[in-house]
């Protein structure tokens, strides 16, 4: 019972937060809701029992790229995001659209429940140590690629947000 | 005990949330950040799945979509801070040619 009514908290959280991105017209405001979807989908891992998912998803999601996104945000000092024909035939046609197929999806979902195993709360299956276990045994070679991707995407940035004058100057003589 | 479909239910209003923002959205960076809310909806379902059938591997891919999301991010980013500085917009509507 106590399950379930963290669940439904936490829930509501996420779901404000999400309707409260689609509403809010800075993006500011858009990234701060983000950032409460986030924090309270870790509280659901821990619901869940995934210990290691959670505390990955505080640090690299809510900390890492959301810091990353608020750091552009006033970098680029965005403000309030002007309305356009494109964006009213959008809301038109979207919010019905969307509206229906999330219904459907939770009037069949809803209707054939099968109720996941009993995690206790406090039970955390999802250690770190048997993930690990798991990342560096069976999931070593995907492991592996996603350091190179990593690297390419460090590469990418640089080289994209570099201004081609200073690359063809090639590196600065004076100190 | 909270049912399977709860979660996913949660999962995929976090995914059509994601969907619409993208779709009436006009701000570049507000896009981006509907694509991560995408992102985080599909990631409760793996791991809601992952405690249905115990298995481990369910969270083992959210620690991958988590890397790749970090790696769009940057490189995402990186784009809008380009396309801000030669069009002097970041509404996505005025961004319409590829050469100036």
């Amino acid at each position: 019972m106590l399950h379930l009514i963290l669940f439904l908290f936490f829930g509501a959280i996420c779901v404000a937060g999400a309707v409260n991105l689609l509403v809010q017209s800075h993006p500011i405001n858009s990234a701060l809701s983000l950032i409460a979807v986030m924090a309270s989908l870790a509280a659901e891992y821990l619901l869940l029992g995934a210990e290691f998912v959670a505390a990955v998803q505080v640090i690299v999601y809510a900390g890492a790229i959301m810091v990353l996104f608020l750091i552009t945000i006033m970098l680029l000092n965005a403000g309030k995001e002007e309305r356009s024909k494109g964006s009213r035939v959008a809301t038109l046609v979207g919010v019905p659209g969307v509206t229906i197929g999330a219904v459907l999806v939770a009037w069949t979902l809803i209707g054939r429940r099968s109720t996941t195993h009993s995690v206790t709360i406090g039970a955390l299956w999802g250690a770190p140590n048997n993930i690990a276990r798991l990342l560096f045994h069976d999931f070593l070679l995907p492991f592996e690629v996603t350091s190179v991707l990593i690297l390419i995407a460090i590469m990418g940035a640089v080289v994209l947000v570099s201004r081609p004058e200073a690359v063809a100057r090639g590196p600065r003589k004076d100190g | 005990m909270v049912p399977l479909s709860y979660y996913l239910v949660l999962s995929g209003i976090l995914f059509g949330c994601g969907v619409l923002g993208f779709l009436i959205k006009r701000n570049i960076i507000t896009i981006f950040m509907s694509i991560e809310l995408m992102l985080n909806g599909v990631n409760l379902s793996f791991v809601a799945f992952a405690a249905q059938w115990h298995a481990l591997s369910g969270q083992v891919f959210v620690f991958f979509v988590m890397v790749v999301a970090a790696a769009e991010t940057a490189v995402g980013l990186a784009i809008i801070i380009a396309v801000y500085r030669t069009r002097e917009t970041l509404n996505v509507d005025r961004v319409n040619l590829l050469k100036l």
